[in-house]
This record gives structure tokens, sequence and C-alpha cells, in this order.
């Protein structure tokens, strides 16, 4: 149980990070919060020739809140985004969702840009950047890219970050008027990860009457699923989303998997169920948000 | 094959240290053998049971997913570090005494490490978030129930201590 060994840098700047991953090439990995990749090195799934460490790019380590959204630099831990009242108001969701991966512990050292690129279908913060439509920017030595969450996540554990390039912001869209939001899942123990999660942001009109709904699936597909439900629950009042067509609709497009934890059956079911749940507290979240302005 | 080494300077328990490991080296097992530190665990070396939990710049983190050269330049205190400065129990070592809070002591320093963090931000905590500031440490001997007390007792402990040191001033 202790990591192979491996060569290891340590840059100060970006641009370093970026120069040395560039020398390195396919033999370069990045060493963020290491909440993923050091139980893969503990137990010997992952034998990187190089690690290259940016926990000293303290460049990286900041939140920036606008009207427009939240970007999140590489450094950026999760417990710092759980606790910014900024980000919270601007885009709710990203608090609802980032106080449900792993225990405050693994948090308070975890990145959320890192579980990002990890793409792990389990993964709260890769559901939440595709049901927001966010992006990931990305930089290597001919430059930087902005890659759209849906082009970002090419299969399990697998991004588009290529070797050579290093990650360093996520973007996150800001709620939009008029909207709320709610995340939601079911894991063995509180803190594991989800069996299934389901994640919704639901738009209403003037008359609190749903105009839009959408919803994230985790642990269901190679690749963060979003489901546009809107044809399900459109013209329905805020408080009467909840509607068994709503469950059959997400069942009949998903394929979800068996594993030790759950079999597909009892996948599907739960997604159907949690839809549900996060539809209808969506639902009343933006029209709590819309009394009160 | 010989492995490049890194000198790594920590401070750990307030004293500067300076370490020399290879870059794979954990830093739950540079506290331990490098540093004879052995009040700090390992149970489970993949971050699943948080017996190694050691407190990073402040804020609780898993020791065996941490490597010991990230940890350059920053602060790190064990459960070796969390008693007064005249060698009396903190209070969150006295509660865990007082309610029976550990019986094998294998899992304690992770709690002791997250509690002692987890009071600091919130002194006055319920039940349930007393129960939530543990749910990343697991015990096999206690069943929590006493863990939870404890939590609960230290918190009245340091409320009792910071009224003294009110009344003394």
């Amino acid at each position: 149980m202790k990591p192979p060994a491996f060569d290891y840098s340590r840059p100060t700047s970006t641009r370093e990070a970026v120069n040395v991953l560039a020398e390195l090439g396919e033999d370069g990995n990045v060493l963020a919060g290491g909440q993923s990749l050091l139980p893969l090195l503990n137990m010997r799934l992952a034998a990187p020739r190089n690690l290259v460490d940016i926990n000293a790019v303290t460049e990286l380590d900041y939140l920036r809140v606008t009207p427009d959204g939240v970007r999140v630099g590489a450094l950026s831990r999760h417990s710092a985004l759980e606790r910014s009242d900024d980000a919270a108001r601007v885009q709710p969701l990203l608090r609802q969702a980032v106080r449900l991966v792993a225990h405050a512990t693994i948090r308070n050292r975890g990145t959320t840009v890192g579980s990002i690129v990890h793409a792990d279908p389990s993964g709260e913060m890769t559901a939440v950047l595709s049901l927001l439509g966010g992006s990931v920017r990305v930089a290597g030595s001919a430059g930087e890219r902005t890659v759209p969450a849906e082009d970002f996540f090419l299969g399990p554990l697998e991004s588009a970050v290529r070797p050579g390039e290093l990650a360093v912001e996520a973007f996150f869209p800001a709620r939009t008027p008029g909207s709320g939001s709610s995340f939601t899942e079911i894991s063995r123990r509180h803190g594991d990860y989800a069996v299934c999660g389901v994640g919704a942001v639901v738009e209403l009109d003037a008359d609190l009457r749903v105009c839009g709904a959408r919803a994230a699936f985790l642990s269901i597909s190679p690749t963060p699923l979003v489901l546009d439900l809107a044809e399900v629950v459109h013209g329905r009042s805020f408080d009467d989303t909840a509607i068994e067509e709503l469950s059959a609709y997400v069942q009949a497009r998903i394929d979800p998997q068996p594993d030790i934890h759950a079999t597909a059956a009892y996948r599907s079911h739960l997604a159907g169920a949690l839809t549900l749940r996060a539809v209808r507290e969506a639902a009343r979240a933006a029209a709590d948000l819309e009394r009160t302005v | 094959m010989s492995e490049q080494l890194h000198d790594i300077r920590l401070t750990v328990n307030g004293a500067p240290r300076n370490v020399v490991v290879p870059a794979r080296r954990l830093l739950s097992d540079c506290l331990r053998h490098d540093l004879q530190l052995t009040g700090t665990h390992v149970g489970c070396e993949h971050g699943v049971c948080g017996a190694c939990t050691v407190l990073l710049d402040g804020e609780p983190v898993r020791s065996c997913l941490v490597l010991a050269v990230s940890a350059h330049g920053h602060a790190v205190t064990t459960v070796e570090g969390l008693t007064r400065p005249d060698g009396r129990l903190s209070a969150v070592q006295q509660a865990f005494r007082d309610c029976h809070g550990l019986q094998c002591g294998f899992c304690t320093p992770g709690f002791l490490t997250t509690i002692t963090a987890g009071l600091r931000d919130n002194p006055t905590p319920s039940r349930e978030q007393a129960r939530d500031m543990v749910a990343g440490n697991l015990c096999r001997c206690t069943g929590y129930q006493n863990i939870v007390a404890s939590v609960l007792r230290a918190a009245e402990l340091a409320a009792a201590d910071h009224d003294r040191r009110a009344d003394a001033s």
C-alpha cells in the first residue's frame, strides 16, 4: 500500500507547470488534491512515470465570482467552494452538490477541477458542470483552449485534457432568473460514492409554471448524462411537478449497469425516484427565489 | 534503483523539521518513520478509514492521501500536538476519556484531530452536527455512541475553559 517510485517536480507558476508537462508529454501526470490519484497510487492501480505537483502553483488557488458565474481555479479545494456564500448565491447548485462530495476531510484537500478532470461517472461536480453547460479552460504549450462540458467527458475516467496540458479553470454559469436547482443522491453510507444521484434545474415563468427542466445523473452512464425533461412537466405549477410520468420518461432513456453495489433495475428505480425528488425541490427553490426578489 | 531524494521543511506541532524523503513518501509514513511520531495511525491507506487524519495548516486531511513533498512549507498538527502546553489533555482528549470514547484506540488519533478542528469551526454542535463531524472516520469498537457523546462533552469542556479564561481576565 505504498506508491511506486516516480519522478517529481513542483512548479510554482502555471507557465512553469505547462512547460514541464509539455516536455514530459505522455509521461507526465498532474497531481492536484490527490484524493483520487493517491488511492490509485497506494493500491498500485496507477504507476505514472512523472508527477507534476501543482500544489505550489498558488496563482491557481482562487474562486472568482461574477454575475456571469463562478470560475474555480485548479488549486481551489472543494471546501473553499462549499464555504463560499458568494458562489452559493450566484449558483446555488454548487453548494448543493459539493457538500455531497465524499467527506469533509476529503473536501479539504480534493480540488473541484481535479475531480472534473478525473471524470468519474459518479462524480458530483462532473454532473454539475454538464447540467449547467459549463466549461473547462485548458492550458498547453501552444496556448489555451476552452472546452465546453459536452465535449469534455470522453469516457469513464477520461477527459479531453491531452498529454502535456493542464486544466487551469472550471467555469460554472450563474443561475438564470426564474430558475432553481437541487441535488440529491443515494449512497450506501453517508459520504460514499453515490449508487445513483440526480441534479436538477427547473425554470419557472412569471406565473410560477414550469417552462424548462433538466436533470443530470450520477453513476448511470459512462459520461455525465443530461436529460431535458421540459416536455414532461411543461406548464405545470411549481408545486405539482412530481408526477409519475417523469420517472417513466427518465427510465426509458437510461441504461444503467449493474455492479457490486446495485443491480441495473435498482439503479433505474433510484434514477426515477430521485428525479421526482430533485425536480420537485428545484421547482420549489425556484419559486422561493422568485418570491424573495 | 536509487530514488531521487527531496529536502523538505515542515512545521510539525509547532516545531520546524527538515526531512529528506523520496517523492513517493506518504505524509503518514513521513510522520511515523522519519519523524518517529507514531501517534498518527495508518489503517486503510486509501483514504477510507480516517485513522491517519492530521491537521494541515489547521484543516483535517488524510495523511495517507498527501505526499510528504506536497506538504513542503506547511504546518502539520498530529495527535501529539493536541495536548495543552503544560502536558494536560486537551478538551477533546479529556472528553474521550470521560465518555469512554475509545476502546482499542487505533482510530482515536484520527477522531481527535478531526473533532479538534470541527469544534474550532463549530463550538456548539447539535447531536446531529456532532455525528456529521465524525462521519468520515471509522471505528470498529465503540459503535460511535460514545464518540458522539465525547464530541458534545468536549464542546462543554471547551466552553467551560473559555468561561474560566474570560473570568480570569
